[in-house]
Order: C-alpha cells, then structure tokens, then sequence
C-alpha cells in the first residue's frame, strides 16, 4: 500500500500538469489569425464587411469600392491630406503592404446596402440634385458627377469611389470638407475644385438626391480607362483634359 | 508730458544695443562659414562614418520630431506641442538657406552638445540637448555625417509658436542654470560594457528621460528620480515607471519582455501604445539585438521604487467600477481574458500592465477611447488591432471601464472620472 501510495503521484503527476496545461489553453480565447480578426479597430465603425455603420449616417461603406481608391484614403490619412482625427491616429503606423492589404479585403467584398436616413425635402432640391449628378451646371462649371464616377455611380477602377449606398452625412460632410480643405487629394485636386464651385444649397440637393438613389443591381465599379475625366486629376494621373 | 519726451533717452539705448548684436551676430556668422577641419572633414565623407551615423540617428529618433506628417523625411516642419507654445522642429537636411548645408561639425557638436545654436542663441529645451549632451564627440560626428549625406531638402521652417514671456531666449539661461548640466556620457568601470551601451542609449542618444521622468513647473527634468515615470505635458500620455523592480511601471518584466516590446512592438506583458508605437515604429525596432540586450541590462539594474501610498477617495468607486465590470465583459473580456490575462502574442494582458496602473489613468482612458493598431515592426507585419470605443461609450461608461480594469485583478489603481474622460476625448491626436 506504502509502495502504491507514493508511487502514483510521481507518475500522475506530468499527467495532471499535461491536464491543466490544456485546460488553460482551452480556457484562453482563441483568436482566429484572419484579416477581419485583426482589424477589430476598422470593423468596429465600417462593420465586418464594410457596409457601414447600422443605423448612423456618419461611416462609410467601404464594400466593393476600388482597393486602390481606399488605399489612397488610407495613405492620404496618414499624411493629413485627410483630416479626421480617429482615422489618423488608426492608420499612423501602418505599412503601405498592410494598408493594401486592408483595402483588398473591404474591395472585395459584396453586401447588400441599406439605406440611410435622408432629410425630408422639397422636391425642387432633389431635382436640383439629380440635374447636378447627371448633366452638372455648366455655369458654375461643375461637370456632372457621372462624368468620373461612373454611368451608374458605382465608381471607375482603379481610384474613383462609388456614389450609390452612401449616407446623407457623409456625402454632405466630404464635400464640406473640401471646402474647408480638412480633406484634400492629390494636386491637381479635382474634387476640391468642384466642391468649392457649387453653391452650399447644392450640397445638400446632391447628397440628398445621391443618398435617396436606388442602387443598381450590379454595383461593381467601373474598368479602367472608360471615363474622360473632364478636370485635371492627380489621383487619376492627368487623365482629365478640361477646366 | 515733460517727462514722456525723455524717453527718446532709452530709445536711442534700446536702437543702439540691437544695432551692437545685429553687428556682432553678423560677425560670427562670418566666422563660423569658415571651411571644416580637415581631419573632420575627411571623416565626415568615410562611409563607414555614414553608415553609422544612419544607425545612430535612427537610435536618436531624429526623424520623428524632425519631420512633419506627410513630409520630407528629416526635412522639418513638426510642431512639437509645449505647454508654453508650439515649437517647430527645424529642417536637418543639408539644405544651404532652410536646412544644415553651411553647418560645420562644431556648430552640430555645440548645438548637440551645449543647446546653443548657431547664431549663438540659446536653444529651447523641446531639442533635447538635456539628454544629447551625453553623446560622445565620436557619435555626434557619424550622425552629422549622415545627415550631411541625405539629399537636401528646401524646406523652411515654421515660426516659432511661443508668446510672450517665452519668446525670449535669454530668459533660457535661468532654466539652464538649474535643469542643464552638459557633459558626455562617462563609462561606470563597476558595470559591464553591456550595462554602460545601455546607460549611454537610454539616457543619452535615446533620450528616454524627456518623457519617460516628471518634468518641474518649468518644464525642466526632476533629475532626482531619472525613469520613474512622468506625464507627456499637452500631448496627455503618461510615459511609465521603467523600472522592472518593486512598485516599479516594469516590474515582473524580464530582460526578453523588454527586447521583445522594443523591437516588435509587443511582449507578454504589454504593447507599445501612444507615443511609444511611434518610437518602436521609427526608431527601437531597427536596432541591433545587442543593443535591445544593454538597454534591458541598464533598465532592469534600476533600483526598486518606494511603495505609493495610495490616496484615500472620497468617491467611492464600487459601484462605478461594478458597472464598468459589466460592460468589460460584454467589450473586452472576448480579447483580454475575463481575468485580464490577454491572448500571448495577440491581446495585452491588463492585470498588471504598466499602461493600465500608471497614476494619472491617462493611458488606458485614451486607449479604450481611440483604440487602434500595435505597431506595424518586421517582427509583427500584420498587427492585430483595438476598436475605438469613442463612437460606441458615453463619458460615464469609459469612466467605469477604465475604473474597473484598474481596481480589478492584482490592479490597485485610483479611479478614473468622468471629467478625466471628456478631457481626453478632446485632447487632439498629435
């Protein structure tokens, strides 16, 4: 018995350690190692498939636009050519292959869109916002938004982001924005340009109208090379021609 | 009113005296665009000398204040935030009229060396001469050798953004006189080489000391308690305690869990956040492995801290930090563990973590409000991230949150306040 009694803790023993080893590995979270596991820190307000946040107006989808075109959001945060605080200090370190990488993965992915809140108008603002985003105001010289961002407004491979599915408040916001030059592109810096000739009435009548639209069954954007831009560009590398 | 015509008196005084240092400034600007020592001047084209100095100035970390966001590397442009102004870094690359171009090795060494520039004016203290007047003369000249080497770039400087009474430089001898005492590092023959590399990194080169130490009413270094931690004044991060002893920020850290944070951005004990993920982004992780091995050497002989008494609160934080329980387990417990042990490799552990007990709760408010990635190192190219919980909780809930994962566990740290929260919600980025 004597014998017995000490001979099996000794052998229990690394049997028992190999136990609570495992039951404490068990009871550790396991933490996938995917891409959307690790960017918690951009799901959290685009959601996990970058459809936006449910419910508010202010993130923007991120699905199924051109990765370059959100590559570029990322680089342009980053140097502050884009100002938005949580964004800036998000991306801070990021490496150009990770943000490419992050910018893929938002690309490709395919979700239905929701609509968002839109202000109640007249109708007179929202024809005005649909005579903006298809035949523009040659007076104001503000070509129409279909010009670059494609026939269906779902954007133009490989930098030119969709239109269709964005909230009121972004959209209004981003144009504010290149107003007050908090965001901005690469010079020549088309976007601002046009946001500077329009009216801050305008404003309102395109986000309206762009936030109201039906999105089109196929929302994939664009190839490239099927627009001529009608202003200089940077982000489309002098492709434009026009004033 | 008769009197008030007398003052033509101090007027002439006053047009003469700046007529003096115009003539006198002039002098030594001739003097100093005299041509380079020649034995310096050899060494400064030797690209072994370069090549050093490359690694010495990424040791310094000259890039991150010395460049603007979306700049020109070294080229300047950074407003450093000060609690009397903004002070912009100045452009270092060898430009002739906005960066270093008509600089000689000796008005880089007494810049470096003494914080007097060189027009003879008194550098601000934002240039951390306070630490790199450690740097040997040897070292200074490899770094300038290398900044030499980099293309120039025309930049010009912002001005300066300080006001009245700090715009006056000559109000710096005051501060100099009791925060300043140059001198270059001296090697203590009673420690190791390794311990004395270290000691030469940390408080020279590194310069850990001008955030990681309290700083007095004017801005100068407590130099009584080197690395004990101290608060990052306006840009509102607390630079921990780097000691790994008792009561220390570090303490349970071991030699690897500091070579790991510095050159991947994580270790098993916390991550580099804030500021820090800036330092190991651009400085700490291009290290060699023998110089990560020294600063853990120098770090962990730091001595023990005296036990903190802690203050007794009038609030009675149970039921703040009952509720900050409960959303830790609908937020947080998934990736750090519903003991606060973290997922090794992945999530920090929060029981014990520096960043989570330090004594102003500046650190784990800021995280929990602006969340974000690790830094992205060789060591952790793809690294896992926190949400940004500013969008998502009130002022109240950060408060209990941040309340309950410093009073949880083997954490005995005081409570977080609403106030506090709204405060950093504000406090801007950069």
């Amino acid at each position: 018995m004597l014998v017995q009694r000490s001979l099996a803790p000794r052998w229990m023993l690394p049997l028992a350690l190999a136990l609570c080893g495992g039951l404490a590995h068990a009871d550790q979270p396991s933490v996938p190692d995917t891409l959307q596991q690790r960017i918690a820190a951009c799901t959290s307000c685009h959601g996990v498939h970058g459809e936006g946040s449910p419910g508010s107006g202010f993130f923007p989808r991120l699905a199924g636009k051109p990765a370059g075109y959100l590559a570029l959001q990322l680089q342009n945060f980053q140097r502050g050519l884009r100002k938005y605080a949580p964004m800036e200090y998000t991306v801070r370190q990021l490496s150009p292959a990770y943000m490419h990488e992050i910018a893929e993965y938002f690309a490709a992915q395919q979700v239905p869109y929701e609509r968002k809140p839109v202000p109640d108008l007249a109708a007179s603002v929202l024809q005005r916002g649909e005579q903006l985003v298809t035949s523009g105001d040659p007076e104001l010289k503000v070509p129409p938004c279909q010009a670059c961002h494609g026939k269906a407004l779902t954007g133009t491979e490989p930098s030119v982001p969709g239109l269709v599915g964005l909230p009121y408040d972004y959209i209004s916001s981003q144009l504010g924005s290149w107003r007050t030059g908090t965001r901005a592109s690469a010079a020549p810096d088309c976007m601002a340009e046009i946001a500077n000739r329009l009216a801050p009435a305008d404003i309102t009548a395109v986000a309206a109208w762009l936030a109201s639209h039906d999105v089109p069954p196929d929302t994939h954007p664009q190839p490239a090379g099927s627009i001529t831009p009608p202003l200089h560009c940077g982000v489309l590398e002098g492709q434009g021609g026009g004033t | 009113m008769r009197h008030l015509r007398l003052l033509w008196i101090p007027a002439v005084i006053v047009v003469m005296a700046l007529a003096a240092r115009w003539w006198w400034m002039h002098r030594q600007q001739a003097m100093s665009a005299a041509t380079e020592d020649p034995a310096i001047a050899s060494m400064l084209k030797d690209p072994g000398v370069i090549a050093k100095g490359r690694y010495l100035a990424i040791a310094g970390d000259c890039v991150s204040c010395h460049t603007a966001q979306g700049g020109q590397p070294y080229a300047g442009g950074r407003l450093l935030p000060t609690p009397f102004g903004n002070i912009p870094a100045p452009n270092i690359t060898p430009d002739a009229e906005t960066g270093l171009g008509d600089w000689r090795f000796e008005d880089f060494w007494r810049a470096l060396h003494t914080g007097i520039g060189r027009h003879d004016e008194l550098l601000y203290p934002a240039f951390s001469y306070t630490s790199f007047t450690k740097v040997s003369r040897e070292d200074a000249i490899a770094i300038f050798a290398y900044l030499q080497s980099l293309p120039p770039v025309h930049h010009l400087g912002r001005p300066l953004g300080l006001s009245f009474p700090y715009n006056i430089r000559s109000a710096l001898t005051a501060w100099r006189a009791v925060y300043f005492k140059p001198g270059v590092y001296q090697t203590d023959p009673k420690q190791s080489a390794s311990w004395n590399r270290g000691a030469y990194l940390v408080l020279g080169l590194g310069h850990c000391n001008e955030c990681h130490a309290a700083r007095g009413t004017w801005g100068g270094i407590v130099t009584q308690a080197p690395l004990s931690g101290g608060e990052i004044p306006t840009q509102e991060w607390y630079a921990p305690d780097l000691s790994t002893q008792a009561n220390g920020g570090l303490q349970g850290w071991s030699a690897q869990d500091i070579v790991d944070v510095l050159k991947t951005g994580q270790s098993s004990k916390g991550v580099a956040l804030g500021p820090m993920a800036d330092v190991v982004a651009s400085s700490t992780q291009y290290l060699r492995d023998d110089d990560l091995q020294a600063i853990a050497d120098y770090l962990k002989s730091l001595p023990a801290r005296p036990q903190l008494v802690a203050q007794p609160s009038a609030l009675n934080s149970k039921s703040v930090a009952d509720h900050g329980g409960d959303i830790y387990a609908q937020r947080c417990a998934d990736c750090h563990g519903k003991d606060g042990e973290g997922v090794p490799g992945v999530y920090p552990p929060l029981d014990g973590n520096a960043t989570v007990v330090e004594p102003t709760g500046i650190n784990a408010t800021r995280a929990v409000l602006l969340g974000g990635f690790a830094p992205v190192t060789a060591g952790n190219p793809r690294p896992y991230s926190m949400p940004p919980y500013a969008q998502q909780l009130s002022d109240a809930d950060v408060a209990a949150v941040v309340t309950y994962i410093r009073q949880a566990w083997s954490n005995h740290a005081a409570p977080v306040l609403e106030r506090d929260v709204i405060k950093y919600r504000h406090t801007p980025i950069d």
